[in-house]
């Protein structure tokens, strides 16, 4: 299990300098972002966090002011909350939440490297299929395939979504988010990797189907969320995952390059 | 650790060296559905942010 502990080391590394520095990131651009629209989200009547029922509240006659529609615990946890955003946990069914603060922050640096780490083993491991990462330059074009693959793809058809957003079922945004991951990535290893005009073809209609199958939709579009906060939001996350990748993919490639000492493998290599 | 080979780990077998790399593979998607595709509530709760910023499914 030589090769596989390697793997693991070296994922383990950019992993974790990937994702403090993912980290750190969001804490400026996103998290700030997440924490406005947890306002909305408990102005508008809690915190939704059940799978289907997001749509369902607000369709009826919730023209202008959503509240009107909301159940009547809403008035009274609205009332009783002067300043959303410093609330702690939502009371209602949710379930263990870190506090706001300083622990929620540590566990987003806790799940941000540990999603690095996820990452990186499968980075790595298709990496070393294909020879693998050499060095932090090429390290850099495997980090812009992983953007693609992982958040530029499945972004299309769901992009990142703010608190009290509607989605459709999350199953079956689930789904299409992993089937769209997989087509991405075989579409453009087959272009990356095989030199047949056939093939190319067919990657091209593998990266492309999923969005003529087209993401679950929800119901209803109607949220408290102003458009412009949702943009600034999309922004941002494709952004923070695009340094991400390109981090993540260098780091491989700067540790790898000092495992095997010859950072000039250049066989196989793309870049 | 200081294999002094030009791939890692390239003394071992074409069979075992798929092995060990579908093996980190599917560990790394293992990590990846726990934290950001669990339907766990405090598994969700607790990368809630890094859920949303990630643009997994969520909610």
């Amino acid at each position: 299990m030589n090769l596989f502990r390697n793997v693991v080391f070296i994922a383990a590394i950019a992993g974790l300098v990937a994702g403090v520095v993912l980290a750190c990131m969001q804490a400026y651009a996103t998290v700030p972002l997440i924490l406005k629209a947890e306002v909305y989200e408990q102005a508008e009547g809690g915190h939704s966090h059940d799978h289907a029922a997001a749509p369902a509240t607000p369709t009826g006659a919730a023209s202008g002011t959503a509240m009107s529609s909301a159940p009547p615990a809403a008035n009274s946890m609205s009332a009783a909350t002067p300043a959303p955003a410093v609330a702690a946990a939502p009371a209602e069914d949710e379930g263990w939440a870190p506090a706001d603060g300083f622990e929620r922050f540590a566990f987003n640096v806790v799940s941000n490297v540990v999603t690095g780490i996820g990452f990186a083993l499968i980075l790595v491991a298709v990496s070393e299929f294909a020879g693998g990462i050499g060095n932090w330059r090429q390290g850099v074009f495997w980090g812009l395939a992983g953007f693609a693959v992982f958040t530029l793809a499945p972004g299309l058809g769901l992009p990142p979504e703010l608190p009290a957003m509607p989605a459709a079922d999350l199953t079956q945004r689930q789904i299409w988010w992993v089937a769209t991951v997989i087509a991405t990535a075989i579409g453009l290893g087959l272009i990356a990797f095989r030199k047949s005009l056939p093939l190319a073809i067919l990657a091209v209609a593998l990266i492309v189907a999923p969005h003529i199958v087209g993401a679950p939709q929800p119901d209803s579009f109607e949220t408290p969320i102003p458009e412009g906060l949702h943009h600034q939001f999309v922004v941002a996350v494709t952004l923070t995952n695009l340094v991400f990748w390109l981090v993540l993919g260098a780091v491989v490639g700067v540790v790898r390059g000092r495992f095997t000492g010859t950072a000039t493998s250049l066989r196989d290599s793309f870049a | 650790m200081n294999t002094a080979s030009i791939s890692l780990g390239a003394s071992v077998s074409s069979q075992s060296r798929f092995m060990q790399l579908a093996l980190a593979a599917l560990l790394g998607t293992f990590i990846i559905g726990f934290v950001g595709f669990s339907h766990i509530d405090a598994v969700h709760n607790a990368g809630h942010d890094n859920r949303h910023s990630m643009a997994f499914p969520c909610h």
